[in-house]
């Protein structure tokens, strides 16, 4: 019987291995936005399943949300990732020092 | 009326100190006598109300400054026979004090401003007495502290007057402190400045107690009185806060007799005796109160028989005085204190204002031992110093016999402790007066002419400006006893303004067997005090007219203990070495370790050391890598995490 | 029996998605893992029986949001072994951190049911569509942040498209502004011309 710790614990697994993937992946800026996807996924799982077990739609309307804001936050990110290629030739996360104290 | 009483003096001063160079020296001494004059007669109008037509007393605010915290401050008038006495006192000799200032300061550039200040005092002074709150009271003791300290200093290119007035001022200070203690002890447990309140609160406040050392209960009366009269002791210069008095001598003369004999120095008394409903309901206060007063009546006296500034002499005789006054507090006898201050106002002022004619006459000659002589050369002066000296030695029906002899009776009769001693300072106090003040009147106006042959050819008496304010002085100095004795000892005038407790009445008893000022004189001769002064008229005239060579020979006998007179008893010295040495050491340690290491050393370089040499700790981790921004995140999220599960 | 086995496989190809997505060496691999996971995230949402975000999920996510990455990551000429530097020599500490979270959230969900108990079998839903229960919530009480939720995907769009607008210099294009505000006397000259007579 599938009960909802073990969404939990899947939600918790594939968050912990975006984090690990953030630090791996420490250069790539594409990847790096393709990790926050995946937290953000990790985080609506939780969502979903607690509305379920919980019997209460009010998490999902949560989770719509969260899709349109995690849309809205990829295209802006994908964008300033263009623009920054262009400057730069590169989406080295090094490279963006310019603001360094 | 009560207002304008005030405001005359203030104004005239305000006229005079500000518009000074408009009006000039004449419109100056016009403004100001005319606004104490006004002063005057309003005062004695009010006595007359209400000691012959029995006029109620009258207690009012007149303005409210502000309201914190339930405490009113306002200020307000409290006129009843105790303040109007002093006003009379006050303004008359103020008034003759202005007078007589036209002559004396004729030659001084500071004319328009010594005006200003003697007005501003007679404010000040007036302000003091007639308040009806503790708040006003200690407004009217720091204004006529100011006016004094300006006033010492007045001739203030002089590096001595300069000396005098801080002096004046730092020791005043230390009894401002205790003033000051004193009343915010009555506000604490009182919540009120109004005379009336307080006074109406006594019993409850007497049940108070300061713990002032661990486990160690005072009465709370006590300490507050105590701390009241440190207040007085530094404005009464009771030993050991009496350093500055003598000092002040750096002043002008009518200073000297208006502030530091008749009026600013009563001011400690005055206060007392306006508190007598508190000092009534602690013995040890007044006890205490008593031990410094028969001090200071004793051996301040001694140092007037060795000291040669003629000035100075009158000066310790005002301490001495003052003494006098303090013991009659402490044994009750309030009405006895006030009337002495009343008589010691006149003659003392007249004593002053003498030795100043003298002075001037002498080309600002102080030292006793360069005169001689002067009784043919300056009669108006002789005759009217030679009034005031009886009236300070207490011959019989002058004034200052009176009261003196009245206060002694009043020791003699107390059960309080130190009475003793109190009674056998007082009574060694008047022999010792007679002594120093007659060898002030022989020194000065007998024997051989010792003064140079220049100064001898233009000697003449003073012109009618300082006359005029001596002979007028010289009047109640001789006549005021007899008229007031009766009513203000005995007859019951100070009732209601003043409270003593039946059991500590001792001008009651002395009342039962009084009947006149005749009696009163005939019954002196059965007292030794008469006797006492007797023999010190008598040693004064063996020792510096019979035999003047002789104060020289004992002197030489006695070589320890004149030293020991000579420097007054080491207090300067004490002061000058332990305490303000002291205090600067104590200053330059605080300066070094608590300024300069900890407060600009530690806290304020410290502080901005300490900011550089963090960030520059923590500019490492903000190394600008997103990695390290993440790493951190997830290792605090880790470290929550775990901290929430582990131990919760 | 059947969901049992159906979230074991999802999930298990879910967190293997997941590993490629970030331990794939191209980045197109890793965009394509994730829209693999995004697939397998979707199928166990509709196991949780929420149809219309599993739904939403594929629309939105698969065939938008992956898409541009994908675009944006063949579009952009990337030098994947410069990106990788250091990739082996953070492996070990990455995984360590990865692990110790993992064991850290394993504890608290599965050992400690977060303090309350979390075992129990799901409700029963309400009859009817998940989809018209979910549009009616956010059209009634989800009013307002639904207009704001589409006001913030405006503003993406316009500065998505600001943000990536460029100018090229020689670029040849109409200037419509320029077209419209034109006045006759721009373009056409009066010129008097002196008549000529033939003879």
């Amino acid at each position: 019987m599938i009960g909802l710790p073990h969404f939990l614990v899947l939600a918790g697994v594939l968050f912990s291995i975006a984090v690990a993937g953030i630090f791996l992946n420490r250069k790539n800026l594409i990847v790096l936005l393709m990790c926050i996807e995946l937290m953000l996924l990790a985080v609506n799982f939780n969502f979903v399943a607690f509305s379920r077990f919980f019997g209460d739609l009010d998490g999902q309307i949560f989770v719509f949300f969260i899709l349109t804001v995690a849309a809205a936050e990829s295209a802006i990110g994908l964008a300033i990732l263009v623009v920054l290629f262009r400057e730069r030739r590169g989406i080295d996360v090094e490279s963006l020092n310019r603001l360094r104290g | 009326m009560y207002i304008a009483v005030v405001l005359a003096p203030l104004i005239a001063s305000i006229l005079a100190g500000l518009l000074g160079r408009v009006i000039g020296r004449v419109g100056a001494h016009s403004v100001t006598i005319l606004g104490v004059a006004v002063s005057f007669v309003l005062s004695a109008l009010i006595f007359k109300g209400q000691a012959f037509d029995g006029q109620p007393p009258f207690n009012g605010a007149v303005y409210t400054w502000l309201v914190s915290d339930g405490i009113t401050m306002q200020i307000g008038f409290l006129i009843d026979h105790l303040t109007t006495l002093m006003m009379v006192v006050v303004t008359f000799v103020s008034l003759m004090v202005h007078i007589y200032t036209i002559g004396y300061m004729h030659d001084d550039p500071g004319y328009q401003r010594f005006f200003a200040y003697i007005s501003l005092f007679t404010f000040a002074m007036l302000m003091l007495v007639m308040s009806n709150n503790f708040l006003q009271l200690f407004f009217g003791w720091e204004a006529v502290g100011l006016v004094s300290y300006l006033l010492i200093g007045f001739w203030y290119t002089r590096p001595t007057a300069i000396f005098a007035n801080m002096k004046a001022f730092l020791v005043n200070r230390v009894g401002d402190f205790g003033f000051v203690l004193g009343i915010a002890g009555i506000v604490y447990l009182t919540g009120s400045l109004d005379y009336q309140t307080v006074f109406g609160m006594k019993q409850a406040m007497a049940q108070h107690s300061f713990a002032l050392f661990e486990g160690q209960p005072f009465n709370a009366m006590t300490v507050i009185c105590i701390c009241l009269f440190i207040g007085a002791m530094g404005k009464s210069a009771q030993v050991p806060l009496h350093v500055w008095l003598p000092d002040s001598m750096e002043g002008p003369t009518p200073i000297s007799a208006l502030i530091h004999a008749a009026t600013m120095v009563t001011a400690g008394i005055f206060m007392v005796a306006r508190m007598s409903p508190l000092f009534e309901l602690s013995d040890t206060a007044r006890s205490f109160v008593l031990i410094i007063g028969a001090t200071t009546a004793l051996f301040m006296g001694f140092l007037g028989i060795v000291n040669n500034d003629i000035k100075r002499v009158v000066a310790y005789s005002t301490l001495s005085q003052l003494g006098y006054m303090t013991v009659a507090l402490g044994v009750s006898a309030y009405g006895a204190g006030i009337f002495h201050l009343m008589t010691h106002a006149f003659f003392k002022a007249l004593l002053f204002l003498a030795a100043g004619s003298v002075i001037m006459a002498m080309h600002h000659e102080q030292d006793m031992r360069q005169m001689g002589g002067l009784r043919k050369y300056l009669p108006i002066t002789y005759a009217t110093s030679l009034i005031g000296s009886l009236a300070l030695i207490g011959f019989p029906g002058f004034s200052g016999f009176f009261s003196k002899d009245a206060l002694i009776e009043a020791v003699g009769e107390s059960h309080l402790n130190g009475a003793g001693y109190a009674y056998f300072c007082v009574l060694a106090g008047v022999f010792v007066t007679a002594l120093y003040s007659f060898r002030m009147i022989f020194m000065t106006f007998h024997g051989p002419e010792r003064m140079d042959q220049h100064t001898r050819e233009h000697l003449h008496e003073s012109p009618w400006v300082v006359t005029v304010p001596l002979i007028l002085l010289a009047i109640p100095s001789v006549l005021i006893g007899w008229v007031t004795v009766g009513p203000l000892l005995f007859g019951g005038y100070f009732d209601g303004a003043i409270v003593v407790a039946p059991e500590h009445d001792v001008l009651k008893e002395m009342g039962a067997n009084f009947e006149g000022p005749v009696q009163f004189i005939l019954e002196a001769f059965r007292a030794p005090a008469l006797y006492l002064a007797a023999a010190g008229v008598l040693s004064a005239y063996v020792l510096y007219l019979v035999k003047p060579e002789m104060p020289a020979k004992i002197r030489a006998r006695v070589e320890p203990l004149y030293r020991v007179l000579d420097n007054k008893y080491g207090f300067d010295w004490f002061n000058e070495h332990v305490i303000a040495a002291g205090s600067r050491s104590l200053g330059k340690l605080f300066w070094t370790i608590g300024d300069e290491t900890l407060i600009d050393g530690a806290l304020v370089n410290g502080s901005a050391r300490a900011v550089e040499w963090t960030s520059a700790l923590v500019r490492h981790v903000q190394s600008g890598y997103l990695y390290h921004y993440a790493f951190a995140m997830i290792m605090g999220l880790a470290a929550l995490l775990a901290y929430l599960l582990f131990h919760t | 029996m059947l969901t049992t086995i159906l979230f074991y496989v999802f999930s298990a190809v879910l967190v293997g998605a997941a590993l490629g997505v970030v331990l794939s060496r191209n980045p197109v691999h890793a965009a394509l893992c994730l829209v693999l996971a995004f697939f397998n995230s979707a199928a166990l949402w509709l196991l949780l029986e929420a149809e219309f975000l599993g739904i939403v999920l594929v629309l939105v996510y698969v065939g938008a949001v992956m898409v541009l990455f994908l675009f944006v990551v063949m579009m952009l000429d990337i030098n994947v072994a410069q990106l990788r530097e250091g990739f082996t020599r953070y492996a070990p500490l990455g995984a360590m951190v990865a692990l110790l979270m993992i064991g850290e959230i394993v504890y608290a969900v599965w050992f400690r049911q977060l303090g309350v108990n979390l075992a129990g079998s799901a409700p029963a839903l309400a009859p009817g569509s998940n989809t018209a229960a979910l549009g009616e919530l956010l059209y009634s009480k989800y009013m307002l942040p639904s207009e704001l939720a589409s006001v913030v995907l405006l503003v993406a769009i316009v500065a998505a498209i600001v943000l990536t607008l460029r100018r090229r210099p020689n670029l040849k294009q109409q200037d419509i502004n320029a077209q419209v505000a034109v006045r006759s006397i721009d373009r056409v000259r009066i010129m008097k011309v002196d008549s000529v007579t033939r003879s």
